[in-house]
């Protein structure tokens, strides 16, 4: 226990500033795509509500992606500040991905910076093109930066002797059992926080009266974003889940509250994990070996088949899993509402539960993708890297060390409410006008 | 060329790139600091925002790539100085969100009180990253760094005398840097006014960031020897050339020679990061060489190629970017 005390505050200053930074890299990463796709139709029909759309899109990401940027490089000093144990064995397997996610990102930031303070001096069309390569740098950045966090699930491609790196195959080591479902998962996740905040926004603006045709306008395009990945990313969890069945039975087994191993294994939603059991959960019989193996009296290994020092903490690791997959089903019976909606008379549905549920679908989604990097990480615990290296081994052992964190969470709090509030000032200095014209989407400025 | 030198020199280019790029950004957010009133000075800052706006987050990118290169190529080396120098490395990534927040921050409010808060978190943080940095950077070359985990002082080892006298200098050149550079975005923006206080301001921060570096030299021969004689040996001949291009990017701001100014400034500042890096050549850190320090060939292969496509992509789009904000149509500020 006290072992466990002594990385606590290591791990809490971790995930706060990951856990921060991420919801701004799914911004990074999904805005661009609205952007981008408001930039088009607003080309090719001439539309100034698609216009002024484009333009007010591109000033907050302008604002996100600036506070994304500095928030992530706090991400690398941290790395070595408290992972200094982790960096010091593994820094030459896991170093290749942050050095290709580096120059991802420049292409990032390079073609931001043409694209936000070009677009009135570049030609339509070129202006259009040169948003192209923010979209794709900023997957490009979320894929590599992923693949690192998944080699600490799969670790592979080096040889250890003494515990000392002997040999590495950098490209093995991104490209790990994990890398796939786990870069699609966080890659869907990122548009779906993106396609249900923004849509949130006009949802809430709707519900306060604003019901003209571009707050309609701009829902629309921010849900089908979110309503289209809502389905595919059911497919990439059961995907995922069976990697983490597959490859880390521990974490499994605490994201279902399972201690006992064996056949015809129930699916457990909700409840709480109290002494090895789950108490006031609901159990689907057979459930969750039919999910996992394919029939009814299939195998899944328990908690209790690893040693006591080696499991994860399993309530909270349910709990996220619970939080996440139910919220996930929430998107998707949200993304089919409005499907079918738009199928049988191409409109929004007219009900206000639809509008209150669009606007706190931005929230859930966000609360959806922390629970799932909850799962993940807490669930890989005592591990920072799965089976080889423990999390308060890697720990930095300097004096002091968790004096950073009070610090950083007076920084990341003031850093909340500041950006909350400038967004909102940015929507409420310039409003929207009830008809968009020509000059109101030419005089907005992005920058 | 050895892949170890190879990754050694790419890591020092891009250290290079920071301290001539961002520091510039990080200086021009201290000129903004002293600026003068909210009204007096609204058109310098509207030139100093108008000329960092575009480029700053692209300038701030070397930061990441010196310390991936670092971490990639020479975990030893990384995992000592980060553990060793939390504290500074701490407060210089706070200063960075700072400066990058209250930058974005500062150009979506209008009343002028919100302006003027912003502004000040802006440059205060702007003074602090490179203060900060620059004394992790003295730590290192004064070898109060010991290779292994958090096995240096965690706060003598940044404070002592030339730690804190290179936390000093490095706000200095910064300063230095940014008003020259500015000299000459003044001029292309067409205020001969501003042009006028930048070029005061470059002839001060420059007399003021040489003053330093020659008590550095006094300082260091004192407090780390090692370096001193690193320094004075195989590093003299760049320190004369830091020497030499700093007098002489003055006499050419005292001439209004803004553009040539430009490039005998960055030759002073970059100098000064390649004089260090010669000095203590082949050490990272007592007694780890960079050698002994390296990754595995595989990885440092890896990071070679990796390096050699991502620049072959970055340079265009670099050109890209600064010719679409070199034109000399820009609006005034």
């Amino acid at each position: 226990m006290l072992l466990a005390a002594a990385d606590v505050a290591p791990r809490s200053q971790m995930g706060l500033s990951l856990g921060w930074h991420i919801v701004l890299a799914c911004l990074g990463v999904g805005l661009p795509a609205l952007v981008l796709f408001a930039e088009w139709r607003g080309l090719r029909t001439g539309d100034p509500v698609y216009r002024l759309l484009a333009r007010r899109w591109a000033r907050a990401l302008g604002v996100l992606f600036a506070v994304g940027a500095v928030s992530g490089t706090i991400l690398s000093f941290e790395m070595g500040v408290l992972w200094s144990g982790l960096m010091q064995r593994y820094g030459s397997v896991i170093g290749l991905p942050f050095t290709i996610e580096g120059f991802a990102f420049f292409i990032e930031a390079i073609f931001l910076g043409i694209y936000l303070y070009g677009w009135d001096r570049l030609a339509p069309r070129v202006h259009l093109l040169s948003g192209v390569p923010i979209l794709v740098a900023g997957v490009l950045s979320a894929f590599f930066v992923v693949t690192a966090n998944a080699w600490m699930n799969s670790p592979q491609g080096f040889v250890l002797r003494h515990g000392k790196v002997l040999s590495t195959d950098p490209w093995r080591a991104i490209f790990n059992k994990a890398t796939w479902p786990e870069t699609t998962h966080m890659i869907l996740s990122a548009f779906m926080v993106t396609g249900f905040l923004v849509a949130s926004v006009y949802g809430v603006a709707m519900l306060r009266g604003r019901e003209d045709d571009y707050h309609r306008r701009g829902l629309r395009i921010a849900l089908a974003l979110g309503a289209i990945c809502a389905p595919l990313q059911v497919v990439v969890g059961d995907w995922a889940a069976r990697y983490v069945a597959a490859d880390q039975p521990a974490k499994l087994a605490a994201m279902e509250g399972l201690y006992d191993s064996g056949t015809h294994q129930p699916l457990a939603i909700g409840g709480v994990y109290i002494g090895h059991h789950l108490v006031g959960a609901l159990h689907v019989p057979d459930g969750l070996s039919l999910l996992l193996r394919l029939k009814p009296d299939g195998y899944v290994q328990g908690l209790s088949a690893v040693p006591a020092n080696d499991r994860p903490p399993v309530a909270i690791v349910h709990f996220s899993f619970d939080t996440m997959v139910g919220i996930g089903f929430g998107l998707l019976a949200l993304a089919a509402w409005f499907g079918w909606a738009h199928w049988r008379h191409g409109d929004l549905p007219r009900t206000r539960w639809f509008l209150r549920a669009v606007a706190i679908s931005g929230a859930a989604a966000t609360v959806a993708m922390e629970a799932g990097w909850m799962v993940t990480e807490v669930g890989r615990q005592p591990w920072v890297v799965w089976h080889l290296l423990r999390t308060s081994t890697a720990v930095n052992p300097a004096q002091h060390l968790s004096d950073g964190l009070p610090v950083l969470v007076v920084v990341y709090v003031l850093l909340t409410i500041l950006l909350i509030a400038v967004l909102r000032r940015m929507t409420r200095s310039t409003p929207v006008p009830a008809a968009p014209q020509e000059a109101d989407a030419d005089e907005y400025a992005v920058v | 060329m050895s892949a170890v030198l190879f990754v050694l020199l790419l890591s020092w280019l891009s250290l290079t790139a920071y301290a001539l790029l961002a520091g510039a950004d990080f200086g021009a957010g201290t000129w903004d600091l002293l600026a003068g009133s909210a009204r007096g000075g609204r058109a310098r800052r509207g030139l100093i925002e108008h000329v960092i706006g575009p480029v700053w987050e692209a300038n701030h990118v070397w930061l990441i790539f010196v310390l991936v290169l670092l971490w990639t190529s020479f975990p030893p080396a990384f995992s000592a100085i980060a553990s060793t120098l939390w504290v500074p490395l701490t407060l210089a990534a706070l200063g960075i969100i700072g400066r990058g927040s209250a930058f974005a921050f500062r150009k979506t409010v209008t009343a002028t009180w919100q302006q003027a808060a912003f502004g000040a978190t802006f440059a205060l943080s702007s003074v602090a990253t490179p203060f900060f940095l620059g004394t992790a950077a003295g730590a290192i070359g004064a070898g109060r760094v010991p290779p292994g985990l958090a096995a240096g002082d965690t706060l003598r080892s940044w404070t002592s005398p030339v730690a804190l006298l290179t936390g000093a200098l490095a706000v200095a050149a910064c300063s230095f840097l940014a008003a020259t550079y500015l000299c000459g975005d003044a001029e292309r923006a067409g205020s001969p006014a501003e042009v006028g206080w930048f070029r005061l301001r470059a002839l001060a921060s420059g007399a003021v960031a040489g003053a330093l570096a020659i008590a550095g030299l006094f300082v260091t021969h004192a407090d780390a020897r090692a370096l001193f004689d690193g320094l004075a040996g195989r590093g003299l001949p760049l320190i004369a050339v830091s020497a030499s291009a700093g007098v002489g990017a003055l006499a050419l701001v005292a001439l209004r020679r803004y553009l040539l100014a430009r490039v005998a400034a960055g030759l002073a500042v970059g100098a000064v990061v390649w004089g260090w890096g010669v000095a203590q050549y082949p050490h990272l850190l007592p007694g780890l060489d960079a050698r002994q320090a390296a990754a595995v060939p595989t990885t440092l292969h890896a990071v070679v190629i990796t390096s050699i496509i991502g620049v072959a992509v970055l340079v265009p789009s670099l050109v890209a970017l600064l010719r679409l904000f070199q034109r000399p149509e820009r609006p005034t500020a």
